[in-house]
């Protein structure tokens, strides 16, 4: 026989209800929720989903630039990228950690991702085909998840919030190397140049799709913002996004595949052309370039080193302190 | 700046390195270091020892490399990571001193000359100018293999690097008295590992005993000292190879007996061949991605 559950109230029953108004309340103040707080399950749910597709999209995203730690050009090059990876490894690590303070597990998100019943952010489904996608990735890609990230740190759960803070501060990093990358290049030879701009070319409108479907295709912003989980709207978010990086490419002295790209005088705001939500739609269902690629050697991780993992724990059941 | 706008400020920030992670320019790794040879020392034998050891990290490096995104847990892509950024920073240093007492070979004429010394050692050397052992040049293997080869590795080169940092070339002195702790911390991470496989499940015991049997071979190559070697340590800037045969025996010995693993029979030393270029072909299939982009636009800097 289960114990009773003495947390967990009857939906409906009075306890529930005034649970529900301590809930909206500490939302309202701007306060945070915390593991043990009582939170409604559609909160707990959505947060689970978010956090894990987060986390997932760290791991996966170590693919597209490890691809070239092997091939990077310079030893510092080299260290830098190097040092990336590692911090998404250590981002994906605090993720999990932060989604297992809401009762869910890393191994079992682990399978979820790689059974293809969780998401990770589509982006990472585009080849890294020169050297300049690892400075576009830092550019766009990092600054793209910037924008989406730091309101992150005012969320409502406390373990995302402060899990984000340090995120936000190791992407800023990684944002201003790849920018670097990028300015060492331009300065360099015409090839160099050349990629550059061909990279922008192939990066720009995913980095714009990241931020997700328009406002009025988005079906969860609304509860999402209510709960204190999303700060901004998509569009929002994306607008600003236009705005931070029309400038960084002038400096750079790369052109922006947009011809519709101007300034609103009249707000300083630059309109930008339609996006093309067919293809985000293609490559969200699995139909872009690397998905098979990505989750394949995911698989292949968990798969191949499982006798690894069995060693490790019958080695530590072996030599636990009774 | 508050931190909504740390995107907004990128482009007004480039003009303060203090900002960046690593700087917005090329550092030169031994700026403000005494890089005067040491007297009596041959700057010729002291580059070509620095290549040795750098050599060695460079390559190891790149074979760890090899594991990211292909790790067993998370926490293990962190740390070899980890590990081959030691490996990378230390090789950095010795490929930047072997250039700076001339050590350059046909590499600095290859390649262009705003690019520092030790990328033109590292990425415009053909396989037979390296100097790495076969030990760190080999396959990585499974997991277990990588991690007995570690083991090895690190063994051998912290033992070195301890009675490096007596040496009297200052600048060998103070990279060895930095790779201490981190060979240290990289030995301790492969014994663990070793100890779990070899004391773990029935198959590990044997994955972890294969890695064992595979590696073995290589200590052949590893305690027979070059003349270059011999000269050095008679000066007292290089360390014997011979001088750690002992202390490694016993620590691989120890580690190998509590993970319950069979020791094989310590091969016989052979003359030195990673050491004086000769080496297999993994060596050229490493290189090769290693070098291609690099190679490919001689010109450009990075």
């Amino acid at each position: 026989m289960s114990a009773p559950t003495l947390d967990r109230p009857a939906a409906g029953s009075p306890d529930e209800a005034a649970l529900q108004r301590q809930f909206e309340a500490t939302i309202a103040a701007d306060h945070r929720i915390e593991p043990r707080d009582w939170m409604p399950e559609g909160y707990r749910r959505t947060l689970v989903r978010q956090i894990a597709q987060h986390a997932h999209s760290e791991i996966i995203g170590m693919q597209p630039e490890g691809d070239w730690l092997l091939a990077a050009p310079s030893l510092r090059r080299k260290a830098v990228l190097l040092a990336k990876v590692q911090d998404e490894a250590g981002h994906g690590m605090y993720l999990y950690s932060a989604a297992e303070t809401l009762g869910a597990d890393r191994a079992d998100l682990t399978d979820k991702l790689i059974e293809r019943r969780q998401k990770y952010s589509s982006i990472f489904n585009y080849p890294t085909l020169t050297y300049a996608d690892v400075g576009v990735i830092g550019w766009l890609v990092d600054g793209a998840a910037i924008c989406n990230q730091v309101p992150l740190c005012r969320s409502s759960y406390g373990p995302y919030a402060r899990a984000m803070i340090r995120v936000c501060k190791e992407e800023s990093f990684h944002q201003r190397q790849g920018y670097e990358l990028l300015m060492t290049m331009m300065r360099g030879t015409p090839e160099q140049r050349a990629m550059v701009q061909d990279a922008v070319d192939r990066w720009w409108w995913p980095s714009l799709m990241m931020f997700g479907p328009p406002d009025d295709d988005s079906p969860n912003t609304a509860q999402s913002m209510a709960w204190g989980i999303k700060r901004h709207t998509n569009d929002e978010l994306r607008q600003r996004f236009v705005d931070m990086t029309v400038p960084q490419a002038q400096v750079l002295g790369v052109t922006l595949p947009d011809p519709d790209l101007a300034l609103d005088e009249s707000t300083g705001r630059w309109r930008f052309g339609a996006i093309d939500w067919s293809e985000l739609q293609r490559v969200i269902s699995g139909d872009g370039p690397c998905n098979d690629e990505r989750i394949a050697r995911r698989r292949a991780a968990r798969d191949d080193n499982a006798w690894v993992t069995e060693a490790a724990t019958a080695y530590a059941e072996k030599h636990r302190v009774h | 700046m508050h931190e909504e706008t740390v995107y907004d400020a990128l482009t007004n920030a480039h003009d303060d390195a203090g900002h960046w992670a690593f700087g917005t320019g090329f550092d030169d790794p031994l700026a403000g270091v005494d890089t005067t040879v040491p007297d009596g020392v041959d700057p010729a034998d002291l580059g070509a020892y620095c290549l040795m050891l750098g050599d060695d990290a460079l390559v190891l490096a790149q074979r760890l490399t090899q594991w990211i995104t292909a790790a067993p847990e998370l926490e293990e892509e962190v740390a070899i990571g980890n590990t081959g950024l030691d490996l990378l920073g230390q090789a950095r240093l010795l490929l930047a001193r072997a250039g700076s007492v001339g050590v350059l070979g046909r590499s600095r004429s290859l390649a262009t000359a705003s690019i520092p010394d030790e990328d033109a050692l590292a990425y415009f050397r053909d396989a037979d100018e390296f100097r790495c052992t076969g030990l760190v040049a080999a396959e990585n293997g499974d997991f277990g293999q990588t991690m007995v080869r570690l083991l090895v590795a690190s063994t051998v080169r912290l033992a070195v690097f301890a009675r490096l940092r007596g040496s009297r070339d200052p600048v060998l002195a103070a990279i060895a008295a930095k790779g201490v702790h981190e060979l240290a911390y990289h030995r301790d991470h492969a014994a663990r590992w070793v100890l779990r496989l070899g004391d773990g499940t029935a198959e590990s015991h044997r994955r972890a005993q294969a890695g064992v049997d595979a590696v073995w071979p290589h200590l052949a190559d590893l305690f027979t000292a070059t003349d270059v070697e011999a000269r050095l340590a008679a000066a007292g800037v290089a360390v014997d190879p011979a001088d750690v045969r002992g202390e490694v025996r016993d620590v691989l010995t120890t580690v190998l007996q509590r993970a319950t693993l069979r020791v094989p029979g310590w091969p016989a030393d052979v003359a030195p061949r990673g050491r004086a270029g000769v080496h297999g072909p993994e060596l050229t299939d490493l290189l090769a991605p290693l070098q291609g982009l690099a190679r490919q636009h001689p010109a450009a800097t990075w």
